[in-house]
């Protein structure tokens, strides 16, 4: 049974969800002002998942992140301006312009890469768990990915491994129905993903990702059973995500079976329901506020650093290919 | 000087390595229990346990992958795939995943593994288990690609490659597994990015890979006795390619032969030819050329098979095409 959350831990989780909202609409006025190269795939919608988990996690637990990893690296604490910079391909950022917003790396937050390739995280993560048993510590390590990447070959052969060796890695679905068009109820014939666990021997939480506090409980059951050396754990969070694949998709083919469907998921939304129910039980307004007010200005500060910043020189991208 | 098989080199230099740092780990499909489908292992399970020496399922995505999660976690993997044809099913984890993890994280990322995979055809066993791999791999950034050719090379190269903080892929040439080479033991370690002079000559240079060297040697001793001075470069690493050994020799012959077993088009030929032509183009007194095998997929039985990979007589021919 899950501990009863402090007022501290409850606000922390608005604070990191209203975070990463920020952020990711302020790479969205980037790419609509034409001021970020490429594309991005915003995690709008799907805070609750990345913060959920990540607040489950010890500062030296290991996260596997996919196309979609904005919202881990918020959620671990990465440095808001590096990320931004990233994005926008400059010298400053995490990779110095080389990786973009698919491969944002922070590796002193844990953060193994983020990946272009669906369900290339998934071996890498179930990779660092076989290394945290290797070298004696507890460590657990977590692979992010979307329902997409459960009919990939990596999600099964890693599953399988990490069972069969009980290794520490929770394999998070963040299940919001679709591969870019693709709707993932026309391709599987599995209603919920996390059922494949049984098939491997090993639990399988579904949860409501729009919830924080549902992902933190299913998150913090799955990380103890992690350490306490009895395997891995499937944890699927139903999620909707309120924009298209990218930045530029508005994603209305996602309207063919419910016209109102992405309606009715933005009634669920996890930041505003989170910030009703904290002022439900008794926060003062006055305190949200002050947190928001203080995550505005990061975002803010984060975006000027960014477009600040210079463009890497033209032979930065020859550098750290070899050791 | 001892005589050693080329697996048993193979096998201690993966002992002395993990003996040497307890970071170290084997895994890969039957390696543990059986000590490798071609004996490159043995004893090493009872040696080191379970945990350092993994058997796999058939899995190949699923433990390269794992592979790279433990390299940037602290660890050195030595991954084996059974045969360098399954690099292929293993393809995203190993060339977009292993090769790129470093240039993508802007330099906070090392991926010091191996990937260990055999090569070569001569066994009969047809178009999926014969391939040589390391022009595939060889056109992909962020690798360090191996082709060691004798027993020394096989031992020296793969315990510089286990310390090497890039990814490396090695590899072995199956035929080679049960042939015996002198070894000399004060050698430890063979610096990669160094070709080896394995034969001085005048007359013309063969530049080779793997098996190929040893090919070549032998068409080297045949074209003496008919009075043609060979100088047989053994490659050792494509990549980094030691351009100046070959450059320095082809100045010197004034011809230049490329054997290795890769396909033909797009192969290893194809690229060292192009790669030092500017440099040697004026001191060239016939056209570069090369051996390798032709674009077919490899047949199974052996009257097709030998035909079409490179030979020592089909080196004989050529050099005296070029030469007499």
């Amino acid at each position: 049974m899950a501990k009863k959350l402090t007022k501290a831990q409850r606000l922390g989780f608005y604070e990191t969800m209203y975070r990463m909202r920020r952020f990711e609409e302020e790479v969205f006025e980037f790419y609509k002002r034409g001021a970020m190269p490429g594309l991005a795939h915003l995690y709008l919608g799907q805070e609750a998942v990345a913060t959920g988990v990540c607040a489950a996690l010890n500062a030296d637990d290991y996260i596997g992140s996919s196309h979609r990893g904005h919202g881990h690296l918020v959620a671990r604490g990465a440095d808001l301006g590096k990320m931004m910079a990233e994005i926008l391909g400059k010298e400053t950022g995490y990779s110095h312009g080389k990786g973009g917003s698919m491969h944002i790396m922070a590796l002193d937050k844990g953060i193994l890469g983020a990946n272009g390739i669906v369900g290339g995280e998934i071996p890498i993560a179930t990779g660092a768990a076989y290394s945290a048993v290797y070298r004696g510590t507890k460590q657990v390590a977590v692979s992010f990915f979307g329902d997409s990447a459960t009919n990939e070959g990596t999600f099964h052969e890693s599953i399988n491994m990490a069972a069969a060796w009980k290794l520490p890695c929770l394999y998070v679905i963040e299940n919001n129905l679709y591969g870019i068009s693709v709707d993932i109820r026309d391709v599987t014939n599995t209603e919920n993903l996390a059922d494949r666990a049984k098939g491997y021997g090993i639990p399988g939480i579904v949860c409501d990702g729009m919830d924080v506090e549902a992902v933190y409980a299913a998150a913090e059951e799955a990380v103890a059973w992690a350490r306490r050396g009895k395997g891995p754990t499937i944890i699927e969070c139903k999620t909707y995500r309120w924009q298209g694949h990218h930045v530029g998709d508005p994603g209305d083919y996602r309207m063919r079976r419910d016209g109102k469907e992405k309606e009715k998921w933005m009634k669920k939304c996890p930041v505003a329901g989170f910030r009703k129910k904290l002022l439900k039980d008794g926060f003062p307004e006055s305190m949200i506020l002050a947190l928001e007010a203080k995550a505005d200005a990061e975002v803010r500060a984060a975006a000027a650093f960014a477009e600040d910043s210079p463009y890497p020189d033209a032979p930065e991208a020859f550098t750290d290919i070899f050791v | 000087m001892r005589e050693i098989q080329y697996r048993d080199a193979i096998c201690e230099a993966l002992d002395e390595e993990m003996a040497r740092d307890g970071n170290v780990l084997l895994l890969g499909e039957d390696v543990a229990f059986i000590g490798g489908n071609f004996k490159t292992s043995v004893g090493l399970y009872e040696k080191y346990g379970d945990l350092r020496v993994k058997d796999t399922p058939i899995s190949e995505a699923g433990f390269v992958g794992m592979g790279v999660g433990m390299a940037l976690t602290g660890l050195r993997p030595v991954v084996e795939l059974m045969f360098s044809d399954f690099l292929l099913v293993a393809a995203d984890q190993a060339i977009n995943q292993m090769a790129k993890i470093r240039y993508m994280s802007g330099g906070q990322a090392a991926v010091p593994m191996v990937i260990r995979a055999p090569i070569g055809g001569g066994r009969s066993s047809a178009a999926q288990h014969s391939q040589s791999m390391q022009a595939m791999v060889s056109h992909f950034p962020g690798m360090k690609v191996l082709v060691p050719s004798t027993a020394q090379e096989a031992k020296g190269l793969l315990k510089s490659a286990i310390r090497d903080d890039n990814p490396v892929v090695f590899f072995e040439h199956k035929m080679e597994y049960s042939n015996k080479f002198e070894i000399d033991d004060s050698i430890e370690l063979i610096p990669i990015g160094q070709a080896d002079i394995k034969r001085a000559g005048d007359d013309i240079t063969i530049a080779a890979t793997s098996s190929q060297v040893m090919k070549s040697l032998a068409a080297a001793d045949a074209l003496a006795k008919e009075g043609v001075s060979c100088e047989v470069v053994d490659l050792r690493s494509i990549i980094p390619l030691d351009r100046a050994t070959i450059i320095e020799s082809v100045r010197k012959t004034g011809k230049l032969l490329i054997v290795d077993e890769a396909y033909e088009f797009c192969g290893i030929g194809a690229e060292i030819g192009m790669n030092v032509m500017e440099d040697v183009f004026y001191d060239l007194d016939a056209p570069i050329a090369r051996i390798a095998t032709p674009n077919v997929p490899l047949p199974f039985s052996p009257a097709l098979e030998f035909p079409i990979i490179p030979s020592a007589e089909k080196i004989v021919e050529r050099v005296r095409a070029m030469c007499l």
